[in-house]
């Protein structure tokens, strides 16, 4: 393995970074959405919800990436295939944070909801300034958790043609001929990420932990 | 939009013995998954410090990097060491050391979370370790360790589909060959996805159903 190959690798995995992060945090804006419409007393809107969550999580992540990248062209989208991707690890993310979320909105101690009505507080605000917050901290751990589930899932990108780290160890592969040394190094560059993730994720909780402004 | 499921239904043969091969690969690898992780928290609770050391690193190292990665190490690395696997072969094995590193950490928690009271209070009703084993840690570990597994199940059933990369026939390469075939790529992929679908919520009813049933065995958590 020569310094210019592993150049390449770690390319790829900035490559890597940037399609799961974007996914990472679409997804969120989508899981929120869809958590909040699982949380809707209207069943026309619950029940698509939950059907949306439910397919997502019980279809396999390389199913639904083939499924968008071929359903896209054919109403008429067409896109790059890393679009198609991110559009496909998105949607997946979005519906297990989705769950995430709503175990979060459901974990916030009614008490503190009793004491801001009789406040005074507006439900918008008791939403942004308390339920919002506290649901947040309470699903940072499972959002670092699905951060690193996303990033080892976009592996499977490569499947539908974009040059991430894995695809980039296998073009190597084709032309050299070093399966070991490069799914090895592929796989290492994956595991420093996923500690980096890990250690910024237990950061982030403790400079959130309770109590502190 | 061309919708002919048509097509694909006069290849049901085909697309039925390919749903046996994913079957047949993920309860191999669950089994031998659940067995191998099982000895791996074992190993890790009771062994010398430096098997529990290399334990940990294994599981760490397995839960940290793609599965599709460690399988293209298996299966394109490994005749480089004089590991020569055939597709079907290479998926399960691939697929049983991954898993057996998540269901480790699923039996450690069970371990862990059997109070030590419970053990105690056996011991001081006269039961021998072999009943202790079997009529407290085992029942009380199996309510814990249920719903983490069956999770894990379903998991490791849709990680299956991965395998159609390096050619093992199952339902994924099978039925996207299919629609290779007919030119009908979104219908093909839909049944495909149809199919996992029904698969995992069967898995997750099936679930349910046995943690109802074996809900004598919970107990108040202290």
């Amino acid at each position: 393995m020569t310094f210019t190959l592993f150049g390449l690798l770690i390319q790829a995995a900035l490559y890597t970074v940037v399609i799961s992060g974007i996914s990472i945090v679409v997804g969120f804006v989508i899981g929120l959405g869809v958590s909040a419409a699982r949380l809707s007393s209207h069943s026309g809107i619950a029940i698509p919800a939950r059907v949306f969550v439910s397919f997502f999580r019980g279809v396999p992540l390389l199913v639904q990436l083939l499924l968008i990248y071929n359903l896209l062209p054919v109403l008429g989208i067409n896109v790059p295939s890393v679009v198609a991707a991110v559009v496909g690890l998105s949607l997946c993310t979005a519906a297990y944070q989705a769950e995430n979320l709503r175990g979060g909105f459901a974990s916030v101690p009614r008490g503190l909801l009793e004491a801001a009505d009789m406040a005074g507080i507006t439900p918008f605000q008791q939403l942004v300034r308390i339920r919002a917050p506290i649901a947040f901290r309470l699903t940072l751990p499972s959002l670092i958790n699905e951060a690193i589930l996303i990033l080892k899932a976009s592996s499977l990108v490569s499947v539908v043609g974009v040059v991430e780290l894995t695809r980039m160890a296998q073009d190597l592969d084709t032309s050299l001929y070093k399966p070991l040394q490069l799914y090895a190094a592929a796989g290492l560059l994956y595991f420093v990420i996923n500690r980096v993730i890990a250690a910024a994720g237990k950061y982030a909780e403790r400079r959130m932990a309770w109590g502190r402004a | 939009m061309r919708f002919d499921f048509a097509l694909v239904a006069s290849r049901l043969p085909e697309i039925f013995h390919a749903l046996g091969v994913t079957l047949m690969v993920w309860i191999a690898s669950l089994i031998a998954a659940a067995i191998l992780g099982f000895l791996v928290a074992v190993g890790r609770r009771f062994g010398a410090r430096w098997l529990n050391y290399s334990l940990s690193a294994y599981v760490e190292l397995f839960r940290g990097t793609p599965f599709l990665i460690q399988l293209f190490l298996l299966y394109f690395g490994g005749p480089y060491v004089g590991l020569s696997l055939d597709a079907i072969p290479a998926g399960i094995v691939g697929l049983s050391i991954y898993g057996a590193a998540y269901f480790s950490e699923i039996f450690r928690a069970g371990f862990e979370a059997v109070p030590r009271g419970h053990v105690e209070a056996g011991e001081c009703v006269g039961l021998n370790r072999s009943q202790i084993v079997r009529r407290i840690l085992l029942p009380e570990m199996t309510m814990l360790v249920l719903p983490a597994s069956v999770n894990m199940s379903i998991i490791l059933l849709k990680e299956t589909a991965v395998m159609s990369v390096i050619t093992v026939p199952e339902l994924t390469l099978t039925i996207s060959a299919i629609g290779t075939e007919f030119y009908a790529f979104v219908e093909s992929l839909f049944l495909l996805a149809l199919f996992y679908w029904g698969l995992v919520e069967i898995c997750g009813w099936l679930g349910r159903f046995g943690e109802s049933r074996l809900s004598r065995f919970r107990f108040a958590q202290s």
